[in-house]
């Protein structure tokens, strides 16, 4: 059975991918998941903004007490080394590569425009193998219109896309008035992959401190509905690589995934709850039922049920149940 | 283009370069102001800077300067090359290692950056003092005048103590010469090597201990042998001058650059002669050169090797026409006939043919100035018809009368120079730029460079007057400016407090950086500040900086815009390539904080020009308001006469009668001192207020304060609300800050949990602008003072709220904004404070706690409050105990005497007195009440005893004394005698702020230091855990031992500080203290001690040996740790996270290293938590009265 895929121009023997998570976090444990046949790991994302406001304080704990009294020049030892820009980040890129032969996509969230360009340049430098932009943004300025973020947004991709060699993917939110518009927009700026859907953390409350807490959860099952939808609508009109990234956690969620239109699957919680074995058992799964199915490759499978060949087009569309008297044939 | 390599750095720096480059072992420990030595020795060492001989030197900071001394001793008769560091008290530590190293002929150098050996005060500046209490140990002793030549002696000292195989003191004044910025030719390591002997070194090496070649040293001599065997040593130290000498040649005739053991300068004929060592030389040089110049017959003799003290060379120095020889002495000696080196002037001259005339004389202790004018008074002095020996110049001493007068206008220009004063807060970066303007005028031009930089006392809001000056020649001026051609004030609010323009030369630039628009400027300017602009004809330009600094993003920094504002304004480099050179520093700097920083400041320097305007004067006559008086009128008699001139800048102008002989001094005076740094503060909204008190508590500074007080009459002016409590009913409540005490750092609002309900963003306290809120805070805190105090023995429950309604006997000190030792303190005075004695060990605690102008423990409305005192660093448990015993016996002293005179007293009072045996608030004020009734009819009883108890009788009031200090006293270098005070029965109580490293002398490593975080001498990372204190305690079964985080429960922290104090025995508490060191905001200091405690690093516990008495485990932990991950903790803290910077892996090591420390140390304590006793025995105690914690009314 035929599992290759490409992806990013990247040739994987099989569609499953570790996404951005804690697997990527350590040398030793992308190497046990490269072992366990892993196609390729996504790093992390290199947070840009992050980066601004560690610098920002580490200056003000460094210098923000400096020369200020006669007993004590300065309050934290002088070393070299102690940079705060990507280079920690970078460090760990180029040895996650020099650990393992698969690819290695790094993941990058900026805040300036410099540091979109700049930043993806050095990844590139390091040896990533191609880099995935996670334009998350959270609109909270009325002035704002919808128009002009995804204008800076298309902005980014083509700087970053002109400054550096390798693959751009885009990863992407669901909330867009047109995705599909916005996803050609994309590709044409030179995204040639796009990964549904990001998943950020997300505002909880607690109710008796009076405090919003941030919060992250692992993917359900129940969240590859809203990628399937998304990956039929726009892998049937948006020719680029795409990404299934969120819901996939059984072999079957990866079929679903490649009908849509998916070429690879990004495993998250898949992974860090069933370690490395869980990947040979995903690979496992989605040949078996591709064999008992009477599938020959999975390219035989991919896009089998999107926009343009789903039976019903219109279920991808749909938001609410509709009654069997208000559906009718056209004929 | 310079035409000889040139660098510039302070003397510590330039003499640590060639003893890390000499040496191959150093034991330091750090003490001002020779603590950077040891650091960057350390620094260079991590960096793996190889020595001479291409190895890295092996740096080991030890427990103390004791330790560090005998460590030298023994790499010494091992066979390597060390150097150790020190000054001061430390110097002192070394003593009787120091007779060793120089019986046992060991080569050896010790760097010392001269300082004063605290009497009747401690003192971090220089004198001779410490020094001049080594000179009978057998060490060489060398002498270095200024930077240059601090590093050229270190060389020579290096050199000969090889070939006379003495051990050498190489010192150098403290603070004037070790932090003075100077231009100097370095020492490259080509040099050194063509200096370098190495034959010396091998038989150094041949005379190593090794059992390949087996002696014995140290042995034990009877008086059949020791003396001769001692004199058997004389030809070594004999030979010392010659050694000296000789090297001195051979630097000569390598660099160019030579001076004399004993240097005359001077008319050849000269009559009148002084004698002097150090830095002050170069000043009497001065004064000689302005005298000669009008034909007076005048020298001076620089005395560079002062031991052994050369009788020879001396005499030869001296011209055969002197007559009067007037020797001075930067030390005091108290009933010797003279000081030391006038001594040894006089022994050398004695016998002499003709021998002049010897008069002594002190100057500069304590860092003291010592000008030109002093000088010159001298040599006037020397030329009256009957000199006084013993005088002192540099102060007014109408006492004793010995002070010679001075000049105190006269001045002694330096040809061409350019001299440049400017006024910066600590936190602003003022010193850190100018030091930055040194080294750029140094390396891009041939000018000759001086910096100096005064501190204040504060750790927070301090002021910063740095001194710089340019000449085209080679010049020393180891003294202050006085009339500078450019004055910059980097803070306007200074204008209002100091006398800025006192600096300023007619005609000067004046800089100001005003935070208002240029045609506002004139107008905000205090009277005086304009009167000072006419009557000099000053130019005065001004900056919005911090307008500029929030527009390029740099936050407060506005180092780097006042520096471009200098460059303008002074002319001392063209401006672009002043610019040019500033970015270019920029970059070196910060580019490894980020290049974002690097962007930011880039753009400030950029903004800079734009925003800088002259100030025009108005026509007419200046009409601005007048300063303020330095204190108010309300202020006592000593604070008017002696502290408002400390405060104003003008100490140096008091006489010696001004001030108590014995040290000791008014305690309360913090409050006279109003700073106003305070950039926003917090107000309080009475309708969200829950009245937990938790502001109030967590406050570093006692600036936000909690009264109940009777509603009926509360002033209009104070926002009040009903007291939510049944004990004092009709009683209304009021949270106030002192908006001019506060500090800014936002603690009170961070803790507070009540949030407006509609509103959560808005809490009971919200940080404001100061300057919008600051004169309606002002009248609000005015009438919260007017307030009455709470009724101590009213407060039904010392718990966390009841405690903040006491009133805070520790207040407003110069502690870092959000301190995280104070609130202990703060919290300490609060319950106990009345009855409160406290032994404080030298640290960050005893100068926020000690250092004046201004102190902060306070008194409360009967005149009572904490008595404070610090002995050293290092004896602080011995003198806590000490005071625990007096108080005891004292005491037992009163108790005996009413036994005595029962019969007359009656027998219900004396039974009364006899029988307290509580330390309940109320039993407390019931017993004040006894001791009335006492005094009152012990004045109609004529015997003595009666008036003997009558100044005894307020010991039988109890009294709790309290030994504070940091963990370098604690875990290090006052161990031994904490150890030994916890081994006994005494009822004493050790507060031990933790902050993990040495704090007051900028962060190293203590035994405190927690695995993983960098600190200095670990600058990797700690490799080891931290010293378990309290575990090691608690062993001793008797002692009551507790860790607390009052950020992390405050509840538990009070419950704490009351049982340690209410045990009987020794009490040891151990105090999480978030600290600036700890590399994080401390607004959010609370938050990380939550999160030190949640991962286990740092377990609250108690363990009360009560409780195994009563056959009840005696420790309790009392927080369950291990809901985070340590690495938690650890990513929130600087220290930890530059580890993981630099070394990811190391870091990982040491999180997961940490992890298992924390998770085995909370195993031991709940191990130890179910231990039940079997046979528990009574806790030793000393015979006293029965101790009952609960308060009646609870």
């Amino acid at each position: 059975m035929d599992l290759s895929t490409e992806y990013l121009g990247l040739c994987l023997p099989h569609p499953f991918v570790a996404g951005a998570s804690s697997v990527g976090d350590e040398v030793d444990r992308v190497r046990r998941f490269a072992d366990a046949g892993i196609a390729a790991v996504v790093l992390r994302s290199l947070f840009e903004e992050q980066i601004h406001h560690e610098a920002d304080a580490h200056h003000a704990a460094a210098f923000g007490h400096a020369d200020a009294h006669g007993e004590a020049s300065s309050y934290l030892p002088e070393v070299d080394g102690c940079a705060f820009g990507p280079d920690e980040y970078l460090a760990h890129l180029a040895a996650v590569k020099r650990a393992v032969a698969i690819p290695v996509v790094a993941s990058l969230n900026g805040c300036t425009e410099a540091g979109w360009v700049d930043y993806a340049r050095r990844l590139a430098d390091a040896g990533a193998d191609a880099i995935e932009l996670n334009l998350w943004h959270v609109a909270t300025d009325p002035r704002v219109s919808g128009a002009e973020v995804e204008d800076l947004a298309v902005a980014t991709v083509q700087s970053v896309v002109g400054a550096v060699r390798i693959p751009v993917a885009v990863k992407l939110t669901a909330s867009h008035a047109s995705l599909p518009h916005f996803a050609a927009r994309l590709v044409a700026a030179g995204a040639r992959g796009l990964v549904l859907f990001n998943r950020a953390y997300e505002p909880d409350l607690d109710v008796e401190a009076l405090e919003v807490k941030t919060h992250m959860e692992w993917s359900s099952q129940a969240e590859l509905r809203s990628r399937l939808r998304w990956l039929a609508i726009l892998s049937g009109q948006v020719p680029t690589g795409y990404a299934a990234s969120g819901g996939v956690h059984r072999p079957l969620d990866a079929v679903k995934a490649v009908m849509c239109g998916a070429h690879v699957l990004q495993l998250v919680a898949a992974v860090l709850r069933g370690g490395p074995s869980a990947v040979g058992q995903m690979v496992a799964g989605l040949r078996d039922w591709l064999l008992t199915h009477g599938y020959t490759s999975l390219a035989q499978l991919r896009g089998s049920m999107d926009w343009h060949r789903a039976p019903d087009p219109r279920a991808f569309e749909r938001g609410s149940y509709m009654r069997l008297l208000q559906t009718h044939r056209m004929t | 283009m310079v035409e000889q390599h040139t660098v510039t750095v302070d003397a510590n720096e330039a003499v640590a370069s060639v003893a890390y480059r000499l040496s191959e072992v150093a034991a330091i420990y750090p003490i001002t102001p020779s603590s950077a030595m040891g650091e960057l020795a350390d620094e260079w060492a991590a960096k793996q800077k190889p020595n001479l001989f291409g190895q890295v030197p092996s740096i080991v900071e030890m427990q103390s300067e004791a330790g560090a001394a005998g460590t030298v001793h023994g790499a010494l008769q091992a066979g390597s090359l060390a150097v150790t560091f020190t000054a001061s008290q430390g110097l002192l530590l070394m003593i009787p290692t120091m007779y060793k190293l120089a019986g046992e002929l060991l080569p050896f150098v010790m760097h010392v950056a001269a300082r004063t050996v605290a009497t009747h005060a401690l003192s971090i500046f220089g004198d001779h003092s410490d020094v001049m209490a080594v000179r009978q140990t057998g060490f060489a002793m060398v002498c270095a005048g200024s930077v240059q030549e601090a590093q050229d002696l270190a060389c020579v000292c290096h050199l000969a103590t090889l070939r006379a195989r003495v051990p050498f003191v190489h010192f150098f004044d403290g603070f004037r010469t070790s932090h003075e910025v100077a231009k100097i030719v370095p020492l490259a390591d080509d040099d050194l090597r063509a200096l370098w002997d190495p034959e010396l070194v091998r038989a150094h090496r041949d005379r190593a201990l090794t059992p390949d070649r087996p002696v014995l040293r140290g042995s034990a001599q009877n008086p059949d042998v020791f003396f001769q065997a001692r004199e058997a040593a004389n030809p070594f130290h004999a030979a010392v001058p010659q050694a000296f000498a000789d090297a001195l040649a051979a630097f000569a005739a390598r660099t160019g650059r030579g001076c004399r053991p004993y240097e005359f300068h001077g008319h050849p004929q000269a009559e009148r002669v002084v004698v002097v060592m150090g830095s002050a030389g170069a000043t009497v040089r001065t004064a000689v050169d302005a005298l000669v110049a009008r034909g007076e017959r005048v020298g001076m003799v620089q005395v560079r090797l002062y031991r052994p003290f050369h009788v020879e060379w001396f005499r030869a120095a001296l011209p055969a026409s002197v007559r009067i020889v007037g020797v001075l002495d930067r030390t005091k000696e108290p009933g010797a006939p003279a000081e030391p080196l006038c001594l040894d002037v006089v022994a050398a001259l004695a016998g002499t043919e003709a021998s002049p005339r010897v008069v002594g004389g002190r100057f500069g202790l304590s860092g003291k100035e010592f000008t030109s004018a002093m000088a010159l008074a001298v040599f006037t002095h020397l030329a009256g018809e009957r000199p006084r020996h013993g005088f002192t110049v540099g102060i007014v001493d109408d006492v004793t009368h010995l002070s010679l007068p001075w000049d105190q206008d006269l001045e002694l220009p330096i040809p061409g120079a350019t001299e440049a004063v400017f006024f910066g807060l600590g936190a602003d970066g003022t010193v850190g730029a100018n030091k930055n303007t040194i080294k750029i005028l140094g390396d891009a031009t041939t000018q000759h460079a001086q910096g100096y930089f005064v501190y204040d006392s504060k750790k927070s809001g301090a002021m910063t007057i740095s001194h710089l000056r340019f000449a085209p020649q080679r010049f020393e001026a180891p003294y202050l400016i006085r009339r500078a051609g450019f004055v910059a004030c980097h803070q306007f609010g200074f204008l209002e407090r100091f006398d800025v323009l006192a600096f300023a030369a007619p005609g000067a630039t004046l800089l100001l950086n005003a935070p208002f628009p240029a045609e506002r400027v004139w107008d905000e300017l205090p009277l005086e500040v304009q009167q000072q602009i006419v009557q000099l004809d000053l130019h005065v330009h001004a900056i919005d900086a911090a307008a500029v600094a929030t527009a390029a993003g740099v936050g407060g920094r506005i180092n780097t815009i006042m520096q471009v504002c200098f460059f303008a304004l002074a002319k001392v480099l063209p401006l672009a390539a002043a610019i040019a050179a500033i970015k270019q520093s920029i970059q070196k700097s910060y580019d490894k904080k980020g290049e974002e920083i690097v962007r930011r400041n880039f753009a400030a320097v950029d903004l800079a020009l734009s925003h800088l305007h002259e100030v025009r004067r108005p026509a007419g006559p200046p009409t601005g308001r007048q300063r303020p008086p330095v204190v108010p009128a309300a202020a006592p008699e000593f604070v008017q006469r002696v502290t408002a001139a400390m405060l104003a800048g003008q100490g140096d102008q008091l006489p010696c009668s001004a001030f108590p002989p014995d040290g000791t001094w008014p305690t309360a005076t913090a409050q006279w001192e109003k700073r106003a740094i305070a950039q926003q503060v917090p107000v309080w909204d009475p309708a969200v207020c829950i009245q937990c008190n938790k502001c109030a508590l967590m406050c570093p500074h006692a600036a936000i304060r909690a009264k109940v007080h009777p509603a009926a009459t509360a002033p209009k002016v104070l926002p009040a609300v009903a007291w939510r409590g049944q004990e004092f009913p009709d009683h209304a409540y009021t949270i106030q800050v002192a908006p001019d005490d506060c500090t800014g750092c936002g603690l009170c609002v961070q803790v507070c949990p009540a949030k407006d309900k509609q509103n959560p963003r808005h809490k009971a306290i919200d940080m404001v602008p100061f300057r919008e809120v600051a004169e309606r805070e002002r009248a609000r805190f005015a009438a919260f003072l007017d307030l009455p105090e709470l009724d101590r023995a009213r407060v039904a429950k010392l718990d966390v709220r009841g405690s903040q309604l006491l009133q805070p006997l520790f207040e407003f000190s110069g502690a870092c904004a959000g301190c995280g030792e104070t609130p202990y303190l703060k919290l300490l005075t609060q319950l106990f404070g009345d009855r409160l004695l406290i032994a404080n060990a030298t640290g960050c605690s005893s100068i926020f706690g000690g250092n004046l102008p201004t102190t902060p423990y306070a008194k409360d409305r009967n005149g009572r409050g904490p008595a404070w005192a610090n002995s050293l660093f290092e004896d602080n448990a011995e003198f806590g105990l000490g005071l625990r015993l007096s108080v005891e016996q004292l005491a037992q002293r009163a108790r005996q005497l009413v036994r005595v005179l029962a019969p007359a007293l009656g027998d219900t009072l004396a039974a009364g007195l006899l029988a307290d045996t509580k330390r309940s608030e109320a039993a407390i004020a019931e017993q004040r009440q006894r001791v009335v009734a006492l005094r009152a009819r012990l004045a109609d009883l004529p015997v003595p005893e009666a008036r003997e108890l009558a100044g005894l009788a307020d010991h039988l009031v109890q009294k709790s004394v309290w030994l504070v200090g940091g963990d370098g006293w604690a875990f290090d270098i006052g161990f031994g005698g904490l150890d030994h005070v916890l081994s006994m029965p005494h009822d004493v109580n050790v507060l031990v702020l933790d902050t993990e490293v040495y704090s007051n002398t900028g962060g190293q490593a203590s035994k405190a230091t927690p695995l993983g975080a960098a600190a200095k001498f670990a600058a990797k990372g700690k490799a080891v855990d931290k010293k378990d204190l309290g575990l090691m305690a608690l062993h001793y079964g008797h002692v009551y031992v507790a860790s607390i985080a009052i950020g992390a429960s405050d509840a538990h922290t009070v419950r704490v500080l009351r049982e340690a104090e209410a045990h009987p025995g020794p009490s040891l508490v151990i105090a999480y203290s978030p600290c600036i060191a700890h590399g994080y905001d401390l607004v959010f200091g609370a938050d990380q001690s939550k999160r030190a405690v949640q991962s286990g690093v740092w377990p609250l516990f108690r363990y009360d040996p009560a409780h195994a008495e009563r056959g009840e485990p005696p420790l309790v932990v009392d927080v369950p740790a291990g809901s985070i991950p340590v690495a938690e903790y650890m990513r929130n803290e600087a220290r930890f996270r530059m580890v993981e910077k630099i070394d990811p892996a190391g870091f990982r090591r040491y999180a997961s290293g940490a992890q298992t420390a924390a998770q085995r140390r909370i195993a031991v304590y709940q191990h130890i938590a179910q231990l039940r006793f079997p046979n528990a025995a009574p806790a030793p105690t000393v015979a006293g009265p029965t101790v009952d914690t609960s308060n009646p009314q609870e």
